[in-house]
């Protein structure tokens, strides 16, 4: 809840009836939060969407296209007649079949994981006092600073080791706990689950494992959701480790984007319809799911 | 813990009563009759072991994994910086002592991946996050279908880098590119963007800045609106307009959003990867003909997995990492003085 929607009626229509140059009494009720935002800022906001929107939109142009017509000035603006058979030439050249596929398998073991080990660690170090809970926490949120590529050098050696090369579970381990994850459900437990929950179950004679099914779990279940949806968004779009771990045969989305785009012929109406494909999915559950993502992402930012 | 019998007796009906919870288990323990057992009952015994080791075993999964994955990896690669490790030949690694290192210092490819994650980094932060306010500022005002704008800001963060950069280098073409026809009306000649320096890491840095405004956008939005709006009021009663209450009440409290968004994204400029390995297309690992917008984070992947070099490419790690610990500790330092400075 937002300030801005506990104002009283009367006072916007106080406010929206001042107009501009209102003396000190108006200027006090509009001041900060409480604008109303006016025809440029809508002009703007819009400027700036049609800015996010126009390379995708253009994408589904340039996916119905010829490669000839696209080298020519000037570029296409509306739809052309060739979508679909570009659509099955990247499925096939890509083989984007098995590639999301493999991306669907990858990013929702990733996703269950995350959260579940996240929910795990984050109720411990919300709600449960142990020796060392501060300093281990403070070493959890450090550990946000190693970039992957410190690790990947070892990684593809043991792996090899093992047999595992352009394997599934090469791409799906080292990725299947989070430090962001588990400080994000850490904040939202201090607060969503009250600590007499907990002592209520404790005193009943509930077991660990009990108070985390039938207490824990039910309180955080928006935030895993949450956190599943930013999870899954962020495993789908890994691009440096995938393309290490895994070849052509055996590609996520994104590695079978990348043969795609590196072709030495590339034929650009083809490349554009297999970024629209590799990208359908996601933006689907963005649709879907938008507001929470949304959300997920401005509460992870104020706690954070 | 509280531990008083009233406010257990407290907890324990407020349990029951709390809406959204599960109350079953635990009336359903307490209906069998298992009150708080005996000091010596071997349920006692294991429930207090329980109580101890419990916490420990939530925060071992990540413990274990991270270990595993990020800890152990991080000394190898220090470990393998320091040896002969080829691509061809996994089973010779022969030390070689900072050799690694030496050739890194005197290789001119090296000095242009870190000038040009530099420069890269800087024109593609400075301007996302400058535009990720003046968004953030109009988003907080009071808006017709406000989480629509939201979502809508946010599209190009769910966009995969690889999806988004193939489209870009359409857009950036030299001949029949819309950005160069765009241009075109506005009278400016078409830019070479693959092979002019700067037009390719501009063009690099725009892929960059459009998946990443809307969202550090929404973290400044979350910032705003946490902002006491008595503080607004009061600026408004010294007589301060809107660009004064944003210049002097929004940007100083937002100051500390800023500069965990700015420690972001410097870890994620030193980190770029995919966009320009992508721009290249099939020269993507050199960072275009003349390696003009090879990054740091490129270079290890050419040197380790093109041309073969990892005990190189672990050395090209290593570097990484210890730039940005000099990163993060000028940060501090700065944090420290502003702070001081209040």
């Amino acid at each position: 809840m937002t300030t801005r929607e506990l104002t009283p009626p009367q006072v916007k229509d106080a406010v929206e009836k001042s107009g501009p140059g209102g003396t000190g009494r108006r200027r006090l009720l509009g001041a900060g939060k409480q604008l109303h935002a006016g025809p440029v800022t809508y002009v703007v906001l819009a400027v700036f969407a049609l800015v996010s929107l126009a390379p995708l939109l253009w994408t589904v142009v340039a996916a119905s296209r010829t490669n000839q017509r696209l080298a020519e000035t000037p570029p296409p603006l509306w739809i052309g007649g060739n979508l679909f058979k570009n659509l099955e030439a990247a499925w096939n050249e890509a083989a984007l079949g098995t590639a999301m596929l493999n991306s669907t398998i990858v990013a929702g073991t990733i996703t269950v994981g995350t959260v579940l080990f996240s929910t795990l660690a984050g109720f411990a170090f919300a709600k449960l006092r142990f020796r060392f809970s501060s300093l281990l926490l403070l070493l959890t949120i450090g550990t946000m600073m190693i970039p992957p590529q410190l690790a990947v050098v070892p990684l593809y050696l043991w792996m090899s080791e093992l047999g595992w090369s352009n394997q599934l579970q090469t791409v799906v381990l080292p990725t299947l706990v989070s430090a962001f994850g588990t400080f994000f459900m850490r904040q939202y437990l201090v607060q969503a689950l009250p600590s007499e929950l907990i002592e209520a179950a404790r005193v009943d004679g509930a077991s660990s494992l009990r108070v985390v099914w039938h207490v824990v779990f039910p309180a955080a279940r928006p935030a895993m959701a949450v956190l599943g949806l930013l999870t899954f968004v962020m495993a789908w779009n890994d691009f440096l480790w995938p393309i290490i771990a895994l070849n052509q045969q055996n590609p996520t989305v994104q590695v079978a984007l990348n043969s795609l785009g590196t072709g030495y012929v590339p034929d650009q109406a083809v490349i554009m319809a297999g970024a629209l494909l590799g990208t359908l999915p996601l933006l689907i559950a963005f649709l879907l799911f938008g507001k929470q993502i949304v959300g997920g992402i401005m509460q992870g930012a104020i706690k954070g | 813990m509280t531990s008083s019998k009233q406010a257990l007796a407290q907890s324990a009906s407020s349990a029951d009563a709390a809406p959204g919870s599960q109350p079953g288990a635990a009336r359903r323990a307490h209906g069998r009759g298992t009150p708080p057992p005996g000091p010596d009952s071997w349920r006692s015994r294991l429930y207090r072991w329980d109580m101890k080791a419990s916490p420990y075993a939530f925060i071992a999964p990540f413990f274990i994994f991270f270990g595993a994955f990020g800890l152990v990896p991080l000394l190898y690669t220090a470990w393998y910086s320091l040896h002969n490790v080829q691509l061809s030949n996994l089973d010779q690694q022969t030390w070689v002592g900072l050799d690694n290192y030496k050739n890194l210092m005197s290789s001119d490819f090296f000095w242009g991946a870190l000038q040009n994650t530099f420069t890269i980094g800087v024109i593609s932060t400075v301007p996302q996050l400058v535009m990720a306010i003046g968004i953030a500022h109009l988003l907080n005002y009071k808006l017709r279908g406000s989480t629509m704008w939201r979502v809508v800001m946010l599209t190009p963060y769910a966009t995969s880098v690889a999806a988004a950069t193939l489209v870009f280098v359409l857009l950036y073409s030299w001949d029949g590119g819309m950005i160069n026809w765009l241009l075109g009306f506005v009278g400016v000649d078409p830019v070479n963007w693959r092979e002019s320096t700067w037009g390719s890491q501009f063009a690099v840095s725009s892929i960059v800045i459009w998946r990443w405004t809307g969202y550090n956008a929404l973290i400044y939005l979350a910032a705003m609106q946490a902002i006491p709006s008595d503080l607004y009021e009061s600026a408004a009663l010294d007589g301060a307009g809107r660009w004064q209450q944003f210049r002097h009440v929004t940007i100083p409290m937002l100051r500390p959003t800023i500069l965990f968004t700015v420690v972001v994204s410097t870890i994620g400029a030193t980190q770029l990867f995919g966009e320009p390995l992508l721009f290249g297309g099939a020269s993507g690992s050199k960072g275009g003909s003349e390696h003009q917008y090879q990054t740091l984070g490129l270079y290890m992947y050419d040197q380790g997995w093109i041309i073969g070099n990892l005990g190189k490419a672990s050395a090209i790690a290593w570097t990484m990492f210890l730039i940005l610990l000099i990163v993060a500790a000028v940060n501090l330092l700065i944090t420290r003085r502003l702070r001081k400075s209040q």
